[in-house]
């Protein structure tokens, strides 16, 4: 029994040496193949990636992408913590408030992308010659409201900010962190830009008054809104749609105010050698095929083309419902308003 | 002989400094950057092109005194005290009361108690704040009053209560151990000394059992503490808007990339941990000095009445621990919670949650769970060789001895953010770091587990050698066979039992752990519990409560089957 113990750990262990062999084996047999090895970074939803990513294999074969998906945050996090020593070669798909205060860092190089003049201008970088920055797609600011709850409670549908500081919902909101979160973030950002920075702030200490807790992401305030552990989640509007589709109790509402929004974009990681196939990667990325995959699962497209709507709740023309956002700004005042933010806020929500 | 000598010294000096690489790259170096980037910050300089570039410099302690005057920061260091002294105090009264039925009474299916009290060992932090909601959060059986039969009652789930009660689970089965060891520890003939002297029951009580068992509280207390006070996966799950410090260093790195505060915040988190490691070192100092030899363990009489009593207070435990891992289990299985209460086990495939990468989180988590056990028993099973059956090498002892009694005070959290400073550097000593290349890579989660979980299993070693007489050693040195025969055939086999017992241990803990990998996964190694803080980061609950119990049920079998195996063992040895 003993002698079996022991002999299938050294066969265990062996086994695990010969597999880190057989890695290093295999790394360097690639070594010829190198330069058409890329890391590409992201943030896109993995449902997305492996669709995208299908049709970049099936055109570009020879291109191997090691691809590392995460949430904005955290992308952001790596892609700063890796500044002197940079991993990635593209960026794809992170929100262009997180490429700009990479770019501010001077992390980023310009490149014009094939199919660059198909994007419209609100939509990518257009103080550089070459654009450090090419958005894709966009999301925005919904509120993602159960109606089982709603009536329940006799709570009404909220339809703009201002609704959304009557004394009715204390108690009922949910909104994203944003200093975790994109769509916490650019909430905050279109709140504070198009009220101005003093009413802005006045407005977010009420709201702070009808919130009931502020969550890591994005998307967790409408899926706790579908669960009815709130009655009404500040989330993103899209996030929404997809819930009601599943079957959960929720119906979306756009604030009559316009709502914050921010794009997802594409940029290039500056290093002493560029890898050739990396722009290969970022010219197929706004492709019009890749565009129209990306217009099948989200609703604004950086192009500026009509998309069918994924539900009734969405606005129509949904890029009339995107508030005015100045993302230079944005970026440049990110780490101010977070501050700010955390101060108002943070830590001083204590149960009594 | 003497060229065998010469050899075997060879031997173990190689082994000596492997052993010390280890400790100093996994251990040593880290914390020394990790204390370096603490009194650093970046300052931003916009160059003529606009450009901002970053500079580090050095401002000695300046983050310190930024923590202690940001209000919300340094609110976070006094909620986690409070918490962590609120939890200690109310478990150690449970735990004491639970050991002493265990110890101190006859009652009836102890073993089955004892089996059951283990169990939250075996679930990562996030599981009881995530069941938990469903028993008290909004659309909680309790808070909607069984769903509107009955009156229900909602006490706040998110925030302090419900840290506190998952936190009571999380510390309820480690300071129960070191309470049972505690009461088992009391001489006897304490006691019949006292029965013969005619002193009361509460007065034995007082005089002898609390006394006997004051070291052991204190030890309870401190592992307690410093458990609470550094955990990250409970408040994090049912924190609400109430900041700890632990999610602070997440929140700082993760959202704010302030990885400079991130140190600083590592280095407070640190202050409480080290100071009850030490005060635990003088206690257990105190404790083997009053145990002799002759200590006899205690054996109670039959008492009905008392014993019923204490069955009734182990069965309220119990019946809590049960609930809680039913209605997570249930949760788990439930289409829409608490709309759709029809059974399926979709949320088990995780291909709509966050993330979508169906088991492959959970194989990861296997493999790690595989790889730190095998590595970490080999690793510290060898250290501990070498520090009890070597004589001089002093400084080689002497430096392990230290270093590995450090993992212990630090918490996962700290561990995994100074990997990222030390495996990112480019450079160490002016050349290029050879182990930035494991930066990534399942080798670094791999590393930080076994650092994490090392001091125990170093010390569960050591015990074991220690009781191994050294004759063997010396005996077979004078016959001339070298130390690796007399390891491989007499040191190996009798350790056995401890070996299996540091396997398990480093295998169950790699499984459940969350804080030391959370900042060091790749999205190819990413485990099972960073997937349940993702899943419920993005709001999918009932998945996250799936993986929990995915991790409890495989923990649960890797202990039974550790359990046949001791057990065949000792069969075999009682054959001999």
């Amino acid at each position: 029994m003993l002698r079996k113990v022991i002999a299938a750990g050294m066969v265990c262990s062996s086994l695990f040496l010969a597999s880190c062999g057989n890695e290093t084996e295999t790394a360097s047999s690639n070594d010829a193949l190198k330069n058409q090895r890329i890391t590409v970074y992201t943030a896109l939803e993995d449902d997305e990636i492996a669709i995208y990513m299908k049709d970049f294999k099936a055109k570009y074969p020879s291109i191997e992408v090691d691809l590392v998906r995460d949430s904005t945050g955290i992308i952001t996090s790596k892609l700063l913590a890796e500044k002197n020593n940079p991993k990635a070669d593209v960026i794809w798909g992170v929100a262009a408030t997180s490429l700009l205060v990479c770019d501010q860092n001077g992390m980023l190089e310009g490149y014009s992308p094939k199919a660059i003049s198909t994007i419209k201008p609100e939509f990518k970088d257009t103080l550089n010659s070459d654009p450090h920055w090419v958005g894709i797609k966009a999301w925005m600011t919904g509120f993602v409201c159960n109606k089982i709850e709603c009536q329940k409670g006799n709570i009404p549908y909220p339809k703009s900010y201002k609704d959304l500081l009557k004394p009715v919902y204390k108690g009922q909101l949910i909104m994203p962190n944003p200093a975790s979160s994109g769509t916490g973030f650019l909430t905050v950002s279109a709140i504070l830009q198009n009220m101005g920075e003093k009413a802005g702030w006045a407005f977010l200490d009420k709201l702070h008054n009808n919130i009931l807790r502020y969550t890591h992401s994005g998307s967790k305030p409408a899926k706790l809104a579908g669960k009815g552990e709130c009655s009404v989640g500040i989330s993103f509007g899209y996030r929404g749609c997809k819930q009601k589709k599943k079957g959960e109790p929720v119906k979306t509402y756009f604030p009559a105010e316009k709502s914050g929004w921010d794009v997802e974009a594409n940029g290039l990681i500056k290093k002493s050698s560029i890898n050739p196939a990396a722009k290969t990667f970022l010219d197929w990325a706004i492709s019009t095929d890749a565009m129209n995959m990306y217009a099948k699962v989200y609703p604004i497209v950086a192009t500026g083309e009509q998309v069918p709507v994924p539900d009734e709740d969405y606005p129509k023309n949904p890029s009339l419902q995107l508030a005015k956002n100045d993302f230079q700004w944005a970026a440049k005042n990110r780490s101010r308003i977070l501050k700010e933010w955390a101060r108002r806020y943070d830590g001083k929500s204590d149960p009594k | 002989m003497k060229f065998n000598f010469n050899k075997e010294n060879l031997v173990r000096y190689f082994c000596f400094s492997v052993v010390l690489a280890y400790l100093l790259v996994g251990v040593a170096f880290p914390l020394v950057e990790l204390v370096i980037k603490s009194l650093y910050n970046v300052s931003t300089a916009e160059a003529a092109n606009g450009v901002l570039s970053n500079e580090e410099s050095f401002v000695g302690i300046k983050n310190f005194i930024d923590y202690v005057s940001d209000e919300s920061l340094f609110g976070s260091l006094i909620n986690s005290i409070k918490i962590a002294l609120t939890t200690t105090v109310l478990v150690l009264f449970i735990s004491f009361w639970t050991a002493y039925a265990l110890q101190r009474t006859q009652m009836k299916w102890k073993s089955f108690f004892r089996v059951v009290f283990m169990l939250p060992m075996f679930a990562p932090t996030m599981f009881y704040g995530l069941a938990l909601v469903y028993l008290f959060g909004r659309q909680g059986v309790f808070t909607t009053g069984f769903f509107g039969a009955i009156p229900g009652f909602d006490i706040e789930l998110y925030g302090p209560i419900g840290i506190t009660i998952s936190e009571m689970f999380y510390i309820f089965p480690p300071t129960l151990i070191i309470l049972i060891v505690s009461f088992g520890n009391i001489d006897r003939r304490l006691y019949e000394a006292a029965d013969a002297l005619g002193s009361s029951k509460i007065k034995t009580f007082f005089s002898v059992t609390l006394p006997g068992v004051k070291y052991g509280l204190m030890s309870a207390f401190f592992a307690g503490f410093t458990l609470v006070f550094t955990d990250f996966g409970a408040p994090k799950v049912v924190g609400g808007n109430y900041n700890v410090m632990a999610v602070d260093i997440y929140k700082r790195v993760v959202g704010q990339q302030d990885f400079y505060m991130g140190a600083t915040i590592s280095i407070i988190l640190l202050i409480p941990a080290l100071l009850s490691f030490f005060a635990d070192r003088v206690v257990q100092r105190k404790q083997t000095a009053g145990l002799s030899a002759k200590s006899k363990p205690f054996v109670p009489k039959v008492k009905p009445q008392r014993d019923w009593l204490f069955f009734g207070i182990s069965s309220i435990v119990v019946v809590a621990i049960i609930s809680l891992i039913s209605i997570g289990f249930y949760a788990s299985i439930v289409k829409m919670w608490p709309y759709d209460f029809s059974l399926n086990f979709s949320n088990y495939f995780f291909e709509d949650t966050a993330g979508s990468r169906g088991l492959s989180p959970f194989y990861n988590s296997l493999r790690l769970a595989l790889y730190t056990a095998l590595f970490g028993t080999i690793l510290s099973f060898i250290s501990a060789y070498l520090v009890t059956k070597s004589r001089e090498m002093e400084l080689f002892k002497k430096s392990i001895s230290v270093l590995s009694l450090i993992p212990l005070a630090l918490p996962g959290l700290v561990i995994g953010f100074s990997y990222i400073f030390f495996f990112n550097r480019p450079t160490i000593f002016g050349v290029t770091n050879p182990f930035s290349s494991i930066y990534g890579t399942m080798a670094i989660l791999v590393l930080s587990n076994m650092i994490h979980f090392y001091t125990v299993s170093f010390m569960t070693a050591k015990t074991a050698l220690q009781q191994l007489d050294n004759e063997f050693d010396s005996v077979s040195e004078s016959m001339g066979i070298p130390f690796w025969t007399t390891f491989r055939r007499v040191t190996v086999p009798v350790c056995l039992p401890a070996i299996i017992e540091i396997f398990m241990y480093y295998f169950a803990s790699s499984m459940a752990t969350v804080s030391a990998v959370i900042f060091l996964y790749s999205p190819k190694t990413i485990p099972a519990t960073v997937s349940i803080i993702n899943m419920d980061d993005a709001g999918d609950q009932a998945p996250a409560l799936a993986m929990c119990i995915l991790i409890i049920v495989t923990n649960i079998v890797i202990k039974i089957i550790s359990e046949v195996v001791l057990k065949k063992l000792k069969q075999r040895r009682a054959v001999h």
